[in-house]
């Protein structure tokens, strides 16, 4: 049993629904250390990402595509910060599955650490420094490390989330040293870094999505 | 607790507030076809002339938009509330202003404008247009003195644009351009003090939360919290606070020249401007230093917050010549 195009798109979809319910929430932790819009463009980038790629003809659309698709609404409909870090972080998990017509579970951990590394490259950012990279690499290395030593797809993407919530919880201690907070030196402490809880909340849902298509599967 | 706006439905606010701007101002700026958020001058850009682009996120009216116009900017590319542009409109812009010659984007060092122009100024490569940019950095209490480059950049965009854009409708190089735009940034100075958040179109909610008695001091533009929070005071002594700040940073010998800039956040009245006007007045007779030129008013604001920020500019000959050239820009003229 392998991902498909339509599949993607329901995972497009799960993801928009889950960030769009905790929209305010987001808004909130940016509230704390930022200007407080997190929520909004987070909702707004997810539901556009999830629109475009919903209009795609399936049976025509390749997955690397799915993921181009995705970025370039998300970009272009958000721009701020989360617009070309989640735009760089699809097209790369859109290359690392090139010429796929379909994803088997390996190519899906592939594509999965390819976001990671996106956002990572993207914003140049490294782990400790309070950014949303403090969800995403421990999520991907967890699930790498897991996938390697021969736990299934679904268990793996369990361990990304539990790693990624860790991780978002861990920025609660953190100065930073990215983006808007990063002025703010101490009085930062306290606070869970945004980005990260975003973050996290969208590790969960592909982990939640990996789980629910497991279960269709038919045993062999 | 809902704030209080005249907008329609709030993912709406900032196209409409574009299409009231087109239509008040049709002499002076244009959208590009079917982009929106790509405003441009309609008598600034011409063949032979850097193309100068400025740009971010909305809600700092008559930043970045005001500013564009002959002998100013060229065009803004223009975000959500507080957010960065995308890479599109930025793109936008700088095709229908590029002279042959180069253009410069300039805007306020925050990593989402840093990460969307640069992704601009890729894809533009791409298309043989070749893009530099200056960031701007004026906001002294963002980061300390020896991390000027971490810096934000504020209210001083005012001046540090309307310099940049002077070089460019004079017809400077591109080398010259750029670097009168990096030394009209390196002399320039802002800190500013928040007395109330502000609230964003799509949530109607407070961005921050402030005590009765309290200030901020150091705020940013979009209600990040500043430097530190402290009892509110009267008028002299913050702007005595501000402006020993200022003072400090800027190192100027007396007789030296000075551009003033006393804006508003938003929300904070003219009558408040101009009682912090005069004690900065004072505070630069004291240091013997001369106020050739000043703005009193809303020029960087931040929604509805209440506060205000004090800028200036320490003018040499260079800098004096190019913020006394004239400009005719759709909320601003000289």
């Amino acid at each position: 049993m392998t991902i498909a195009t339509e599949d993607l798109q329901r995972l497009f979809a799960l993801i928009a629904r889950d960030i769009a319910a905790r929209r305010d929430h987001l808004c909130e932790l940016d509230g704390a250390i930022g200007d407080g819009d997190h929520g909004l463009a987070m909702d707004a980038g997810c539901e556009a990402a999830a629109k475009a790629v919903a209009a795609l003809d399936r049976a025509q659309t390749a997955p690397t595509a799915v993921f181009n698709a995705a970025a370039k609404a998300f970009l272009n409909t958000v721009g701020a910060s989360s617009g070309p870090l989640y735009a760089t972080a699809f097209m790369r998990a859109g290359a690392a599955v090139k010429d796929k017509s379909e994803l088997s579970d390996d190519d899906f951990l592939r594509a999965f650490a390819a976001l990671a590394q996106g956002i990572q490259e993207r914003g140049k950012a490294e782990p400790g420094e309070k950014t949303m990279v403090d969800a995403w690499k421990p999520a991907a290395d967890a699930a790498l490390a897991a996938w390697a030593s021969g736990t299934p797809l679904s268990q793996s993407l369990d361990m990304a989330e539990q790693a990624a919530r860790q991780g978002c919880e861990a920025t609660k201690d953190m100065t930073a040293a990215k983006g808007r907070s990063s002025r703010l030196g101490e009085r930062v402490i306290g606070h869970i870094d945004p980005g990260a809880a975003s973050a996290a909340i969208v590790i969960a849902s592909i982990a939640k999505f990996v789980e629910q298509h497991d279960s269709c599967r038919i045993d062999m | 607790m809902k704030t209080k706006k005249l907008i329609n439905a709030g993912a709406d606010a900032v196209d409409e507030m574009l299409q009231g701007v087109l239509a008040a101002h049709p002499e002076h700026l244009y959208a590009v076809d079917d982009v929106p958020r790509a405003i441009i001058a309609r008598n600034g850009p011409r063949k032979g002339k850097v193309g100068l682009v400025i740009g971010g996120g909305s809600g700092h009216e008559p930043t970045f938009l005001g500013y564009v116009g002959k002998g100013l900017a060229d065009a803004a590319a223009i975000g959500n509330v507080f957010a960065s542009p995308p890479p599109d409109p930025i793109m936008a812009c700088a095709k229908a202003v590029d002279g042959g010659v180069g253009v410069l984007f300039m805007y306020g060092n925050y990593a989402g404008d840093v990460m969307n122009f640069d992704m601009a100024a890729d894809m533009l490569a791409l298309d043989d247009i070749t893009v530099r940019t200056v960031l701007t950095t004026d906001d002294v209490a963002s980061a300390p003195a020896d991390q000027t480059d971490r810096r934000r950049g504020v209210a001083g965009n005012v001046f540090i644009f309307k310099a940049a854009g002077a070089a460019c409708d004079l017809l400077y190089s591109f080398n010259e351009v750029e670097r009168a735009a990096r030394h009209a940034n390196a002399r320039t100075y802002t800190m500013g003090v928040a007395l109330s958040p502000c609230s964003l179109p799509q949530t109607l909610k407070p961005n921050f939360q402030i005590g009765e008695e309290e200030m901020e001091i150091g705020m940013g533009i979009h209600g990040e919290p500043g430097v530190a929070r402290g009892p509110l005071k009267t008028a002299d002594a913050v702007t005595d606070e501000l402006m020993d700040n200022l003072l400090r940073e800027m190192k100027a010998e007396r007789g030296d020249r000075v551009a003033v800039l006393v804006n508003s956040l938003g929300s904070t009245p003219m009558m408040e401007l101009y009682i912090m006007m005069r004690r900065v007045k004072a505070r630069l007779d004291e240091a013997g230093l001369v106020i050739h030129t000043s703005l009193v008013g809303n020029y960087c604001t931040s929604l509805e917050m209440a506060g205000a920020s004090i800028t200036l500019m320490h003018l040499d000959d260079e800098l004096q010549r190019l913020i006394d050239h004239p400009c005719d820009c759709a909320m601003f003229r000289r």
